[in-house]
């Protein structure tokens, strides 16, 4: 493990520095094949070392570490397979928790564990839930890392029994095709329909259960453009900002929402996470 | 007894199938979007307050329009849009170049200040020497060539386009870059002549 970590953190210094001569070096005008080429050959490169298992390690740690105000580790928390099953238990949320009455996806859950558990301050811990570029990760962030590695190779299922998780979907997709600010965007503009691109980053039909699968397996990412590791969250509340919306609030009922109508459209697909994206 | 108990599981079997099925309302999903949502910066909560075409484009969206509500909302489009007062459409196309490759303005991080950019790019190819260009609209490539250069039914046909695109096709995705205010009148006209002007690279 410890050469595998070694490795990982000389991947993401070579990767940093390929991404700095990728930006740089304009493509000449008429080559379009050879970019598409060297994206592919690129995004094969990242394959190799992924920084985001410093990240695991370190989720690992704050996973079993007594902390908090009531010095206790997170292993007997729920994560929707009994307390302390954390094998599997990504590929099932968001679901349905009778301690909170609500549906919960990973991170929020993760939270929730921290607060009861731990004695942390929720306001306090979800305040910055988010690394900045090139920052260490968030110890939630880190904790979703060690819980989504538990689900590799598990197929994703998320559930729809509980009358709430029917809801949370029909709510998620309703907020899927939510327009609105001065762009008049929704989620939809650009994740329905077939084989859309903007500028050169091909965008998922959201719609469709093969391409939910890779969007849904792969999150949460090592984001080589940013430095750091990005969750689910994260990826609703970046593109609300690109939708020109206000704030999404971390662990709100529409991020939840949306994670469930995404998630259940991608039933079946293997859980291959925490992966490495561009 | 038997028969109270029956009408007992019979009650909550029925509340249960109630509460399963029961869509979620309109007033559910705005209820949502206003709990999850928290001002930032120059993006207030007002931004989640949808106009009767966000409304119905959501309603209707990855479906069939139907032909009133379409025939409707390209009415109110087409009323909203306001030419130029001084009926000169053409700016500098080299102008017109820098906003459609800028993708900045009405983020929350952004400011009053940020001059908003057009982002063309990203959903559309233009000219030949920007590899990096989007295909969630089609492609603009020689855009004044192939409708025979700025007549004036080309003039006025594009820059209803840009103003609202709705008043064309409701409910395609394209932001109402003039009735939204997103671009100055200048600032358009300066995409008019990136699509238009006979020198512009997009004509070439």
């Amino acid at each position: 493990m410890k050469t595998r970590t070694a490795q990982a953190g000389v991947a993401a210094v070579a990767l940093g520095a390929m991404l700095g001569a990728f930006a740089i070096g304009a493509p000449p005008a008429s080559a379009q094949e050879d970019t598409k080429a060297e994206i592919e050959r690129y995004r094969e490169m990242l394959q190799d070392g992924n920084p985001a298992e410093l990240t695991v390690l370190r989720g690992e740690g704050l996973w079993k570490e007594k902390r908090g105000p009531k010095n206790a580790s997170l292993e007997q928390c729920d994560l929707g397979k009994g307390p302390g099953v954390v094998q599997g238990a990504y590929a099932e949320l968001p679901r349905y928790f009778a301690d909170v009455d609500a549906v919960m996806d990973a991170e929020t859950r993760i939270v929730h564990c921290m607060v009861e558990l731990q004695g942390f301050d929720r306001a306090e811990i979800t305040k910055r839930p988010f690394s900045g570029s090139g920052q260490r990760a968030t110890d939630i962030e880190a904790l979703a890392a060690f819980v989504v590695e538990e689900s590799r190779g598990v197929p994703v299922n998320v559930p729809q029994q509980h009358p709430k998780e029917v809801a949370s979907y029909q709510r998620g997709e309703r907020i899927f095709h939510y327009r609105g600010g001065p762009y008049d965007f929704s989620c939809a503009s650009c994740h329905e329909g077939e084989n859309k691109r903007i500028r050169l980053q091909d965008l998922p039909e959201l719609t469709k259960q093969e391409p939910a699968q890779r969007a849904f397996t792969t999150w949460p990412a090592y984001r080589v453009s940013q430095g750091a590791l990005r969750t689910m969250q994260w990826r609703m509340y970046d593109c609300f900002r690109q939708q020109r919306f206000p704030e999404m609030k971390f662990g709100s009922e529409a991020s939840i929402d949306l994670i469930t109508y995404l998630g259940v459209t991608a039933k079946g697909g293997k859980m291959d996470s925490p992966s490495i994206k561009r | 007894m038997h028969k109270a108990i029956g009408i007992g599981i019979a009650a909550a079997l029925l509340a249960g199938f109630a509460n399963a099925t029961e869509p979620v309302t309109d007033a559910d999903v705005v209820a949502t979007m206003k709990a999850s949502f928290r001002e930032r910066g120059i993006a207030k909560m007002d931004r989640l307050e949808q106009s009767d075409l966000q409304k119905q484009c959501s309603t209707w969206s990855g479906k069939q329009l139907p032909p009133d509500v379409k025939a409707s909302l390209e009415k109110a489009a087409m009323e909203s849009i306001v030419y130029p007062a001084d009926n000169d459409y053409l700016g500098d196309w080299k102008e017109g170049e820098k906003i459609a490759q800028s993708g900045r303005g009405f983020q929350f991080n952004d400011t009053e200040k940020t001059v908003a950019g057009g982002n063309c790019y990203a959903c559309h190819e233009l000219s030949k020497a920007e590899i990096a260009f989007g295909t969630i609209g089609p492609s603009l490539y020689n855009y004044g060539k192939l409708r025979g250069g700025p007549t004036e039914s080309v003039l006025r046909y594009t820059w209803g386009r840009l103003w609202n695109s709705h008043a064309f096709a409701a409910c395609n995705h394209m932001p109402r870059f003039g009735a939204a205010g997103i671009l100055t009148e200048q600032q358009l006209k300066h995409v008019m002549a990136l699509l238009l002007d006979p020198e512009s690279p997009v004509n070439k």
